[in-house]
């Protein structure tokens, strides 16, 4: 082989296959084609997923827009031309002649959004401060982890709802509707920071004291360095895990604070909110303000947590 | 010339518990002395290694060298800059990249998330040095494809692995390298291959070696200069052929006892006497004299002074007596 060749089949990195087909190839990609559990819950997440993204383009109608509203449909049955107005609506309408149909596919947006954001921020959170707790040692680790076993020790709705009072305290009356989503956010991403917290400090502390890390340190590298280019990727595959089960969990969180009337604004309903709403008229006779919010909600908490405890047991070795 | 000198290297570990449970069980600080009042120099271009059991302070005086831990007393300087005293930070950049370390177990010392090609850069790249194409090069000289940069440490053996850290190890252009316990992690046949591969690097680029490591028979083929530690003190020094046809310590004696040799077969060899004591709780005076055969009272109250004698120092009061029985037992080292 002539010099300019070798140098040629090294600098060229076509033989290295693409991350997604690699992640496909392996061993993890073949569990996954394997588990029928995990490819429904995929297939349900991804489904429910899509359709609130695209909410204002599939959504018959625009619950939002009191333009659009005629207050003579409400309470239309499912699938059921209403008497006075003769229109039809698949999942039929709320008191307001809002369409349900449309309203669900709107709070899962909400509902989404929130869930997302706050497992984001609490991801963020408590991987940063975990790492610094597991990296740092000392008092620092000692205060971090006692703020973290008192704030335990409360059941985290209550923490949330803790949270969100005093948030909504310091927000300003004309702000608080359009504020209250971001709230709701900060109070549930703050109530479950714990868990990612406790769980990169532990794999933290197993990985600082291996050699690779004391290599780096030698050289001079910073702690920062240490912490974010070394340990981060080696501590990750948990906190995947871990934040797939905290979707879920979020979003029953919300769904929860939405229902007890401290959540999402009835301007901007979520799934929790709708589900408020429809009690009121379950012992009426119209269920089906109540139970299609319902059924959505529970599908999709259902198939996240599905699909994060078979991501636990398809990335734990000890498992296999 | 000396590249490093060791002046009264002391550490000290506090293993206490914490004091919310000192404070109810009324328990004092515990402090364990791993390495105590030790000074050697390791002139330029050789290799010097430290010997003796698990938990004789050998791996800590390692780490105290390369500067991942402090000293609790004594000096480290090398090329006559103490790392830890030093205030100028350009003078600690430069000392800083003359040392490396090659670690023990090669499945530990590399980071799983990275490829070979950005571990091997790592300590040229940390301080923004040029690394293009410095991993291939390096791939190359420690015996490897330059085409091996592109993938994971996982998917190498263990010699490859530990080729791989001697590549890490040699990219920033190290002086002295302290290698800890290179090879006790590899099969025998890999040892000697990375062994051999030390050696030849050794030459090649002007290193100077700490090489520690409880394989006698690897300090013995490799070192220029063998220290003895026992309990975290130094209880021999000398050159190899020296220590192995005469050690003067009982101790370094056992040592050599104890070890394996072809010709060992149906002979009968009296086990090592004893473990290695409490480091908690020394004993008095020479901390081998619980486990001596020669110990006398002078022994049990007094701890002997490291004294040199002609080329080689040792820390006993009858090291004369050992070294007069040992002329009558040539071949001992004979391995």
């Amino acid at each position: 082989m002539t010099d300019s060749a070798r140098q040629t089949q090294v600098t060229a990195p076509s033989s290295e296959p693409s991350r997604l087909k690699t992640v496909w190839e392996s061993d993890f990609g073949y569990a996954f084609r394997r588990s029928p559990v995990a490819l429904v819950s995929c297939l349900v997440v991804l489904f429910l997923v899509l359709s609130a993204v695209m909410a204002p383009w599939i959504a018959p109608h625009d619950p939002f827009n009191p333009v659009t509203l005629n207050l003579m449909n409400g309470f239309t049955p499912p699938s059921t031309p209403n008497a006075f107005t003769g229109d039809s609506f698949w999942l039929g309408t709320d008191d307001q002649g809002r369409d349900v149909f449309s309203t669900i596919l709107f709070g899962m947006r909400i509902s989404l959004f929130v869930g997302f954001s706050a497992v984001l921020f609490a991801m963020i959170l408590g991987v940063t401060l975990g790492l610094i707790a597991g990296y740092a040692g000392g008092w620092i680790e000692t205060l971090i982890m006692r703020v973290a076993d008192v704030q335990l020790t409360f059941p985290a709705i209550l923490v949330a709802m803790l949270i969100f009072g005093i948030a909504k305290g310091f927000t300003p009356v004309e702000y608080r509707d359009q504020m209250a989503i971001w709230v709701l956010i900060l109070a549930i991403g703050l109530s479950d920071w714990v868990q990612f917290a406790r769980v990169v400090r532990g794999a933290t502390l197993v990985e600082k004291n291996k050699e690779y890390v004391q290599a780096a340190r030698l050289i001079g590298r910073s702690g920062g360095a240490i912490m974010l280019r070394h340990i981060l990727p080696n501590v990750l595959s948990p906190v995947l895990v871990i934040a797939t089960i905290s979707l879920a969990l979020a979003i029953i969180a919300e769904a929860t604070l939405s229902f007890l009337g401290v959540g999402a604004p009835p301007t901007q309903p979520s799934l929790g909110t709708l589900i408020r709403i429809g009690q009121g008229f379950l012992f009426s006779g119209e269920w089906w303000i109540l139970l299609f919010p319902s059924v959505t909600l529970l599908s999709l908490a259902l198939s996240v947590n599905l699909l994060g405890d078979w991501l636990r047991d398809a990335l734990n070795p000890r498992l296999r | 010339m000396s590249i490093v000198t060791v002046r009264g290297l002391t550490r000290v570990f506090d293993v206490s518990k914490p004091w919310l449970n000192r404070a109810i069980e009324r328990l004092p600080k515990r402090k364990l002395t791993a390495v105590s009042d030790v000074s050697f120099e390791i002139e330029e271009r050789s290799i010097y290694a430290l010997v003796g059991e698990s938990g004789s302070g050998k791996s800590t005086i390692g780490k105290m060298v390369v500067g991942l831990l402090k000293p609790s007393g004594g000096e480290i300087k090398i090329e006559g800059v103490d790392l830890f005293r030093e205030a100028d930070g350009d003078t600690v950049k430069r000392i800083r990249s003359d040392i490396q370390m090659i670690f023990q177990d090669p499945f530990a010392s590399l980071n799983p998330r990275w490829r070979v090609r950005d571990i091997i850069a790592e300590p040229v790249a940390a301080h923004g040095g040029d690394v293009k194409g410095l991993a291939e090069k390096l791939l190359e000289q420690v015996g490897l494809s330059a085409a091996d940069a592109g993938k994971f440490p996982h998917e190498f053996s263990g010699g490859q692995r530990q080729r791989i850290c001697v590549a890490r190890a040699l990219a920033s252009e190290p002086k002295l390298i302290v290698c800890d316990e290179p090879t006790s992690a590899l099969d025998v046949s890999v040892q000697a291959q990375v062994l051999n591969l030390m050696s030849d690097l050794k030459d090649s680029f002007g290193l100077t070696y700490l090489l520690i490591s409880h394989d006698l028979t690897v300090v013995q083929h490799m070192a220029d200069r063998i220290g003895v530690l026992y309990l975290g003190r130094l209880v021999e020094e000398a050159a190899p052929d020296d220590l192995f046809s005469a050690p003067l310590h009982p101790y370094t004696r056992m040592l050599l006892e104890a070890a394996p040799k072809i010709d060992g077969f149906g002979r009968d060899i009296e086990p090592p006497q004893g473990e290695i004591p409490d480091p908690i709780n020394p004993p008095t005076g020479c901390a081998y004299h619980p486990r001596c055969p020669l110990a006398t009272d002078q022994c049990k109250s007094e701890r002997p002074a490291l004294s040199a004698d002609g080329g080689r120092r040792v820390a006993c009061f009858r090291a004369g007596d050992m070294f007069q029985s040992n002329i009558r037992r040539p071949g001992l080292g004979g391995m």
